[in-house]
């Protein structure tokens, strides 16, 4: 044998080392590898490890729990399936008389699997039929190597976010916020050094007020009125220098911090606007309004007042220092002795606390989500009346914050008594080592009244400095949460090299959709090909796909697999934002903002005209029910639009989407939730709003589908029919069950209409 | 509880999948059994539920069922079912999320990522819920039973 097997494939060269020597062992002179997957979980879904190779001969494994290894040659009627449930994946191997072999393994491999299977079937292929197997020149990433899907560049496994513990450090990367302001940030920091400079100035003239003016005079001689004053003078001018600098200092960081919070807080809000529903499914509203909200608030404080301060504290020390050395070094040494001690405490309460401060802010994220539950839910909690209940969920989530309050004001409360009691102990052996020296002439009296003024000055700061560890802590923990939000990658990416569109044609093609909620697939394998002006009806159980096949149309998500192309062009290579220009969304539950009618019917055209605010308003048949309110197109509607009723809010809504003239309309469910009276209305607007739009609509109820060109029947995620109504009908299959279930259940006038209808058609 | 006799049998066919045959002559291939209360109450409430996700039988609890029946439904379920339970913690890579665990499970070591701590779940007093990066759900079934180490790394995230 000249080449080495293993190496002949580029599959091969990345088998991990463990299994390499063991598959090398297994494998015929000629017998190369095309793919391989690790299956970590035995029959008893047991983590273990075990291999599947694909061969250009046979499909070669090794179960996670035995030794040996099975292999079956390729033949026709070899068939693999996959299936996933709960996050197992499974593969079957089937013949045509039953199952050969199973495998399982963990979602984290089910990218390895699909290659494997695609390699399977043309090894199969090619064997039946006696071609040469084509391989797909495949992509793989050079840091996991595991093979990249053909239509994505960055390798989906290790392409994840960087592990960064939060640190102290996070606050470092609020500078990207603070360099706009770098110049009133330097002359802050100088007219900080210089207001503390001034302030050390007083306790450096107690010495000579001592030494020259109060001790000659306790030993007989007169004191100077002139020399004293010139003292006291001196006192008063440090004094006021210090108060006018530390005025202007104070001022102009405090600007700048506001200035920086809300450049973070509109920043960050920007951000989250960008992310894909997903991110919002997710993330429970009350948490992510604090974060936007407080923490922004907690940062601003943080820099204005406790950072400010930290930075003026640990200058006064260096002064200090530098002056006490100046002074006497013996006595500086002495006094500086405990300060060791102290930053050493620091660092050793900073972890427990860091912990407990994140902890309560998740905590409070719990306390505000009990209220962002409750109080949109009213209705239901006061019809239920289970307001005690409710009651009783907010007040344990207190207590669970009471709790956890407590727990950290444990160590809290011991940190700052300790403090003062070293800052005792301190002065205690400067004392003592003072009057050492006094009495043998080593220092003046005046001296050690100095030392003893600035370290009292000294130690305070220290106090005051152990309090920045619980406030960086805090701040640190509230940074990290925002970055948390600023570092989330829109999971609905704009492409790198986007294509415009300026006019759509509204013609829609998905290919092979494939879509995956968590580890549920919800759309399976969708094939469809909506002309331009069609219309669509979507069919199907609740829970059959059809609105995540839409919001997939929308792009509120990505496909995890196929495509979704408009006009031709994948709408992944199109601007978010542009391409959903051209579609207009009609929901179930109207969302009213809070303005007057004009501007929600103008809200996905903020410059529309009044004439066009009219006209798309009388298309939608709400013309007339505005002018019928006291203040017509200026009337105010409240957050849900309180005061409309649902039929009148769904036909501002349809105004809102005729207004920006989409070329795909959307239909969800736009009537489900009104009575057969408005609907008719709505129908009506429905109507003006559809014609000549590619149009999809969900609807319950089938007979609001009527102008359907085309049903689309789903179940469980797959398409199981699409033809007109009539053909449905006449096939007798999953629409004809559906109608007929429906038929039976509607009011007797809807039934009517119906039975007319299918005479018609039949 | 008396011994009742089903109105079903089943059994398995050369596919692996199971064959749900109802006494009246009703055959369902590759029917799979669901725990209605996984969670909370695993043993009792299991549902038979045919390949088009339609319900076929309500078994209260599997003691009541023959022998043949009760091994076919509990073989199917063992091999269906996949919420490893964590015993211990051994290791995670860092206290902000993501993070990568190390833990041992009632069924083996394994590790995971853990994307967010929103991804942790209480559901009773004791017991949680732990999401990984794939959607594979970690049980702890009572956080007080856990080790003081593996306490102690799963408060940060509490």
């Amino acid at each position: 044998m000249n080449t080495d097997p293993l190496l002949a494939v580029s599959g091969a060269q990345h088998l991990p080392g463990a299994w390499r020597t063991e598959v090398e062992s297994q494998l015929s002179g000629n017998e190369e590898i095309l793919a391989w997957m690790e299956v970590d979980l035995d029959a008893r879904l047991h983590f273990s490890p075990g291999l599947l190779l694909v061969t250009n001969h046979r499909i070669l494994a090794r179960l996670p729990d035995e030794m040996a290894w099975q292999d079956w040659p390729f033949r026709a009627g070899l068939a693999l399936l996959q299936a996933d449930h709960a996050g197992v994946g499974t593969l079957e191997l089937h013949d045509d008389h039953g199952r050969l072999a199973r495998w399982r393994y963990t979602l984290t491999h089910n990218i390895a699997a699909q290659r494997l299977i695609e390699h399977f079937e043309q090894q199969v292929e090619s064997h039946a039929t006696g071609q040469q197997a084509i391989c797909p020149v495949e992509g793989i990433c050079p840091n996991c190597k595991a093979p990249i899907p053909p239509d994505e560049d960055e390798c989906p496994v290790c392409h994840r976010e960087i592990h960064v513990p939060p640190s102290t450090w996070t606050l470092f990367r609020l500078w990207r916020f603070a360099r706009p302001y770098r110049g009133q940030l330097l002359l802050g920091f100088l007219l900080m050094l210089g207001a503390t400079a001034a302030t050390l100035v007083s306790p450096y003239l107690y010495m000579p007020l001592m030494d020259e003016v109060l001790i000659p005079f306790q030993n007989g001689q007169q004191i100077e009125p002139g020399t004293v004053a010139l003292y006291l003078s001196g006192l008063f001018g440090a004094a006021l220098v210090s108060w006018g600098l530390g005025w202007a200092k104070n001022y102009i960081l405090a600007l700048v911090s506001e200035r920086i919070s809300a450049d973070l807080r509109t920043t960050t809000y920007e951000h989250l606007l960008q992310l894909s529903l997903e991110y919002f499914g997710a993330k429970r509203t009350g948490d992510l309004m604090a974060r936007i909200g407080s923490e922004t608030d907690r940062l601003s404080v943080f820099l204005s007042l406790h950072a400010l301060d930290f930075i003026t504290d640990v200058l006064m020390i260096l002064m200090t220092a530098i002056i006490l050395f100046s002074i006497n070094p013996w006595l500086a040494l002495v006094t500086l002795l405990p300060l060791p001690l102290i930053a050493w405490m620091i660092h050793f309460v900073r972890d427990r606390l860091r912990t407990g401060f994140e902890k309560i802010d998740r905590v409070w994220g719990e306390v505000t989500s009990v209220l962002a539950d409750t109080i949109p839910g009213i209705r239901v909690v006061k019809a239920f009346a289970q307001e005690k209940r409710e009651a009783m969920r907010f007040r344990e989530a207190n207590r669970h914050n009471l709790l956890i309050n407590d727990k950290l004001n444990r160590t809290w409360s011991l940190f700052s008594p300790t403090v003062s009691l070293l800052t005792e102990m301190g002065l205690l052996v400067v004392w003592a080592f003072g009057i050492w020296q006094v009495s043998h002439n080593d220092i003046t009296v005046g001296t050690l009244t100095a030392f003893l003024a600035y370290i009292g000055r000294f130690y305070g700061r220290l106090d005051s400095m152990s309090r920045i560890v619980s406030v960086t802590q805090k701040a640190a923990a509230g940074a990290k949460r925002i970055f948390d939000i600023l570092d989330h990658v829109s999971s609905v990416p704009e492409p790198t090299h986007p294509v415009h569109l300026d006019r759509l044609s509204g013609q829609i093609e998905i290919r092979d959709a494939g879509f995956r909620y968590g580890n549920r697939a919800v759309i399976r394998g969708v094939d469809l090909t909506i002309a331009p002006g069609e219309m669509i009806g979507l069919v199907g159980h609740s829970g059959s796909g059809k609105s995540s096949l839409v919001n997939l149309i929308c792009r509120f998500y990505d496909l995890s697999e196929g495509a979704i192309r408009v006009d031709g062009v994948d709408i992944r290579s199109l601007q978010v934002a542009e391409y959903r220009k051209h579609i207009g969304l009609v929901l179930q539950e109207p969302f009213l903002f809070f303005g007057t009618i004009a501007e929600n019917i103008a809200y996905g055209k903020p410059d529309a005209s009044r004439k066009e605010i009219v006209a798309a308003a009388r298309a939608a048949h709400a013309h007339e029910f505005i002018l019928r309110l006291p203040h017509g197109y200026d009337s105010l509607v409240g957050e849900r639009g309180q005061g409309l009723s649902g039929g009148e809010r769904q036909r501002i809504s349809i105004a809102r989407a005729l207004l920006i003239d989409p070329r795909i309309l959307i239909l969800d469910e736009a009537t489900s939730s009104v009575d057969t009276e408005t609907e008719k209305e709505i129908q009506k607007a429905l109507d003006n709003l559809v014609r000549g739009r590619t149009t999809i609509a969900i609807a319950h109820r089938l007979s609001t589908l009527r102008q359907a060109d085309r049903l689309v029947v789903m179940d469980r995620g797959k398409i199981v029919e699409i033809g007109p109504h009539n053909e449905l009908m006449a096939r007798q299959g999953a629409y004809y069950r559906l109608y007929q279930a429906q038929a039976r259940n509607v009011d007797t006038e809807m039934e009517d209409t119906i039975v007319k209808e299918a005479k018609v058609t039949a | 509880m008396k011994n009742l006799t089903p109105d079903f049998h089943l059994s398995r066919n050369a596919f692996g999948r199971l064959v749900y045959s109802h006494n009246d002559g009703e055959v369902h291939e590759g029917i799979v059994p669901v725990r209605a209360f996984p969670i909370q109450a695993p043993e009792s409430g299991i549902a038979l539920v045919s390949a088009e996700g339609h319900e076929l039988a309500w078994i209260d609890s599997l003691t009541n069922l023959p022998e043949a029946e009760r091994m076919f439904i509990e073989e199917e379920l063992a091999s269906r079912e996949f919420m490893p339970e964590i015993r211990s913690i051994r290791q995670v890579s860092s206290f902000a999320t993501p993070s990568t665990w190390q833990v041992e499970t009632d069924r083996g070591n394994t590790s995971f990522i853990l994307k967010g701590e929103d991804d942790i779940r209480r559901i009773g007093p004791t017991t949680l819920l732990i999401a990984d990066s794939h959607s594979i759900h970690f049980l702890v079934r009572d956080i007080q039973a856990l080790d003081k180490h593996s306490r102690k790394l799963l408060d940060r995230f509490l």
